[in-house]
Formats: C-alpha cells, structure tokens, sequence
C-alpha cells in the first residue's frame, strides 16, 4: 500500500475475513448436519451448533452409508474412499509416468512422425470426455472393463497438458548436461533415470497434487460406467444416497459422507500449498 | 524451441510414445471418430440397423426448441458464473494483496475450496438452501419470500450458478493474486507520486497489467463452466425444474444414456466439440501472444 490510511486496512481485513466466512459457511453447515440426528436436523430452523451424534453418524456413514437395496447389501464409505483412492493415485501416477516418457521421447530424439505424434497428443486437450460420452462407454464396455479400476483409471490417463509441461521442463535442462552424460557413455535411459528424473522432482511433486485433486474429484466418468455399488468413488456415493425418490434422505449420513469425500484433497491442498499453487499456475500457463 | 543435443535410437522414441498414443488412440480419437461417424446416422435405440442421413440430426438439433433453450440457458449460466467467481475473486485478490499481516493465513483459508468436488459443492449449497429444513430459505421465509428451486426455475438456476461460482472463485483468486504480486511496486508508487488515487492507479495501472490474466481466466471459467459443472447440475437439479438447468452438457448425457437417442445425442457432441476446439485454440493463441507479451 502506498499510502498510510489505518481505516484502509481495517477494511481490508474485514473484507477478506467476510470473504473466508463466505467461503467457510457451507462447510461450516455441513459439519453441524453430520453430528446431529435426522429428527433434530428437520427441525425448523436447523441447529447452528454441533450435535452429539458425531461418533454415530461417522460411524455408520463408514460402515453402512449406502443402505440395501433390492437385491445389495449395504455398503460404507470405507469401500468408496478406497475406491475414490485407488483411482486419484492410479490417475495421478499413471498420467505422470506415461506423460513424462512421451515427453522425454518427442524432446530428446529425431525420428519420422514426431510431429505426428505430438499432434495427436495435443488433440486430447479438444476431447474431453463429455464431447465422446457415449462412444467411449461402448469402447470401454467392449473391453470389459466396466466396473473395474482399470476402467476407472486407463481412459482418463492420457494427457496433453502434464506432455507439454514436462517439455518445458527438460527444454529448460541445459545441453551441457546431455553432452556430459554422452561423452561418459550414458545411454538415453541412463540419463533419464539419473539426471532428467533427478531434476524434475518438484515438479512432478507439484503436478502429482493436481492431479491427485483431479481423480479424487471425477464425477461423470465413474458415474458412467460403474454400477456395481462396490465400485461407486466416494462422489458418486453421496448423489446415490441423496436420490432416494420420495423417501426423506438421511441427510446427517449424506453430510458426514461429504465431510470424508472433502477431506482427503482439502488436507492435500492445505498441506501442500505451495506446491499446489505451483503446479496449478505451472501446468495451466 | 527445439535440443541441439540429441540421442540417436531408432526404436526407444516409439516404446515410449506408446502407452500415451495407445491411450489417446482407443480412449480419445476412435470415439470421437464413432461420434462423427454416428451424427450422420439415423440408429434405433438397440443399434440393430442404421442409415445414413446426412445432416438430419443436426437440422433436427437447430429445430428442437428444447436444444435451442438449451444453448440458450448454457450461455447464460456460464457467463453468470464467470461473472460471479471472476469479480468476487479479483475483489478478493486485490485486498489481500494489500495486507501484510495474515496474508498467508487468509491465502490458505480462500483457497481450499478448490479441493472440493463440484458434486459435493453442489450438495452443501443444496443443504443450505434445502426449502424444508435449509438455512437460507428460512431466512428469505422470514423475510416474506419463498423459496423452493424444485418448482421454481429462476431460483434453481441462481442455486446452480451460486454454487459452481462458489467452487471457482478459489482458482481465480490465485491467478489474481499471482498477476497483481507480479505487478513491479515501482509503477503504483510512481503513479501515486502523480497524484494518482487508489482508484485511478487501480484502473490505469494495475488493470490494464492483469489483462492478459483476465484474459485467460476468462476462457478457462468459461471452459469449466460448460463441462466441469455436469456434477453440480447432476447434484443438485438433475436438469430441472422443466429443464431451466439443463445445459449442454447435461443435456448430451441426459438424452444419450436415459433417452437412448444415438444420433441426436452424438449430434449435440460435434457440437460441444466445435465449441471446445473454438476455446482451446483461443486460449492457445492468446497464451502464445502472453509469450511475448
């Protein structure tokens, strides 16, 4: 600030502090709901402060959130959280390790079609899965893969952004490096494993956290092509639980499911914030 | 900008270009081509024959006045959440640039929503203004105003639109913040040394720095605004009611995986496809003009 107006900054602050309350409200909510009863929770207005069912509610939003149905059993949040695990890291490890072999393939050597390649790469930057919905279900399904991580991982794997940013990362390691690694006799994976690997460390660390948000957070592609309840990710499981027709929706369940869906990647962003906001303006640029 | 130093095998380049292509291949590029291939097809719901007819589906998309308000409500739900997260993240931004105390702390505090699914961004909103047992609605209710976005169009789409802004807000404000700390102290000082206000430097100095910020923000808001808000839509209305949230997007999944129409649905993904290659070549050939810039 250039000039010194003490009522300027007390009006900053409380901008900014009605800016996070904005942004906490909801959350704040919905953690109220998740440790009350349902019969509290109807009540008119709904209670502001938290209830004592905290231990409960979790309780059984782990163990049993999506209840039976015809024909399944009940089933937790556990399961989904692994599920909605198992898909972030296969997702987030698996678009790195095939983005950065690509990447070192298309800076590192001259062979025909590699500006094919390229293009065809950038290509999936124009095909998200919404424009392809319905062809990509059938690809998937004559593989077999419905229902299965694989299906939930190997589609989404391919990525042109993670590509172009790993380019710019080793464009930027300096040749003298190359000719030191050549003259010592290292051939080309030699030099990817102990010097291009090496010194892109942060930013695979800051793309990992993007893309580990990213999975944990896909909606419409699980939401496609599983239908087994024992595959569903945790998102998934909280728009089955609220769409229970005219029933009155458990919502104290719903919300401590949300509290779980919600806390892994908040814990990872908070955490890791400044690799976060690394690789957010990194990869994006 | 290409390495004078390079390795010469004629095989290696191809093992690893291979997971990505085989990927992009079978995932990305064959579908496309089947959706291609399928809006010029007339298919029945069981895929037992088809015909070919050229244009139809498309003719068909420009006549349906359901697509048309479709098209319709997309622009203007994108363009509303654009607004919404776009001032109230640059408004956000531009006070903690200022701070010097807690900077850190309300940067941590802002961003975090982020994180958060735009599914399950959905479902908090909708609790909040759930109109049985909602906060808000009981608020407005003791003010004299109903609400209930289940009969009442209007308010869903202000629910909707609330919520995916909410979610969004977040990103921007680090974009923000990012281009105004780049903004070199000397500029605002020398225009304060002329007699500039805070408003004016504002306008003159620090805007006309954070356009080409601006700029992006706006195409990639407009970008998760078709095509990452299917979540918040499925959550919260599923489309409804009578179709006031029913965007593009929504619509595509809506009319190919419940109402089973192949070629008016692979019809409406030409369509969004036009519209994605539209924004992605605009936001390339601007960030290739912020090279230079």
């Amino acid at each position: 600030m250039v000039e010194n107006r003490p009522w300027l900054t007390w009006l900053t602050h409380a901008v900014l502090v009605i800016g996070v309350l904005v942004v906490a409200f909801p959350i704040y909510v919905t953690f109220v709901a998740s440790t009350h009863a349902l019969f509290d929770l109807v009540q008119v207005p709904m209670p502001l402060w938290p209830g004592d069912k905290f231990v409960d509610n979790y309780l059984q939003a782990l163990t049993a959130g999506l209840g039976e149905g015809s024909g399944t059993q009940a089933i937790g949040a556990a399961r989904m959280l692994f599920n909605s695990l198992v898909m972030a890291l296969g997702i987030a490890v698996g678009k790195i390790a095939i983005s950065i072999i690509a990447a070192f393939a298309i800076v590192y050597f001259r062979f025909p079609f590699r500006m094919t390649a390229f293009w065809l790469i950038f290509i999936t930057l124009m095909l998200p899965v919404e424009v392809r919905i319905l062809p990509t279900y059938k690809v998937v399904a004559d593989l077999g893969l419905l229902d299965t991580y694989a299906g939930l991982i190997v589609p989404l794997i391919a990525s042109a952004t993670a590509t172009f940013m790993f380019r710019q990362v080793f464009l930027a390691i300096p040749d003298e490096l190359t000719e030191a690694a050549r003259i010592d006799g290292a051939g080309p994976m030699r030099f990817f494993f102990d010097i291009v690997l090496p010194l892109s460390r942060t930013n695979i660390a800051a793309l990992f956290v993007i893309l580990f948000i990213y999975g944990w957070n896909q909606y419409l592609w699980p939401l496609i092509i599983t239908t087994d309840q024992s595959m569903l990710t945790i998102i998934i499981a909280i728009q089955r639980m609220l769409a229970v027709g005219d029933d009155q929706a458990e919502w104290q369940i719903v919300m401590a499911t949300a509290m779980l869906a919600m806390l892994p990647p908040v814990v990872v962003v908070v955490t890791m914030q400044r690799l976060f906001v690394k690789g957010l303006t990194g990869t994006e640029k | 900008m290409e390495k004078r130093v390079v390795f010469n095998n004629r095989v290696l380049p191809y093992l690893l270009l291979t997971p990505q292509l085989a990927v992009t291949l079978v995932f990305f590029i064959w579908p496309a081509v089947q959706a291609l291939k399928q809006s010029v097809l007339l298919e029945d719901p069981f895929g037992l024959s088809s015909q070919f007819v050229w244009f139809d589906n498309f003719i068909a998309l420009a006549e349906d006045p359901l697509y048309l308000e479709s098209l319709y409500i997309t622009a203007f739900f994108s363009g509303a959440v654009a607004l919404l997260a776009l001032t109230s993240a640059l408004y956000l931004a531009i006070q903690a640039d200022r701070v010097i105390r807690g900077a850190t702390l309300y940067k941590t505090m802002l961003i975090w929503p982020y994180a958060i699914a735009p599914a399950v961004a959905g479902i908090l909103w909708l609790l909040l203004f759930n109109p049985t047992m909602g906060l808000l609605p009981y608020a407005l209710g003791a003010m004299g105003y109903t609400w209930n976005h289940y009969t009442n169009g209007g308010q869903a789409q202000f629910l909707v639109i609330l919520a995916a802004a909410w979610r969004q807000v977040s990103y921007n404000f680090i974009f923000f913040l990012a281009g105004l700390q780049a903004i070199p102290k000397s500029l605002i000082e020398a225009a304060a040394i002329d007699g500039a206000g805070p408003a004016r430097r504002f306008w003159t100095v620090v805007f006309p720095l954070l356009a080409p910020t601006t700029f992006f923000l706006i195409v990639i808001n407009i970008i998760y605004a078709f095509f990452d808000t299917f979540g918040v839509i499925h959550a919260i209305t599923q489309g409804g009611p009578a179709g006031a949230t029913n965007i593009l997007v929504y619509k595509v999944f809506n009319d190919g995986f419940i109402g089973l129409d192949l070629g008016g649905s692979a019809a409406q993904s030409v369509v969004l496809m036009v519209i994605v290659i539209a924004l992605t070549v605009i936001q390339f050939r601007y960030i290739e003009r912020r090279v230079h810039y």
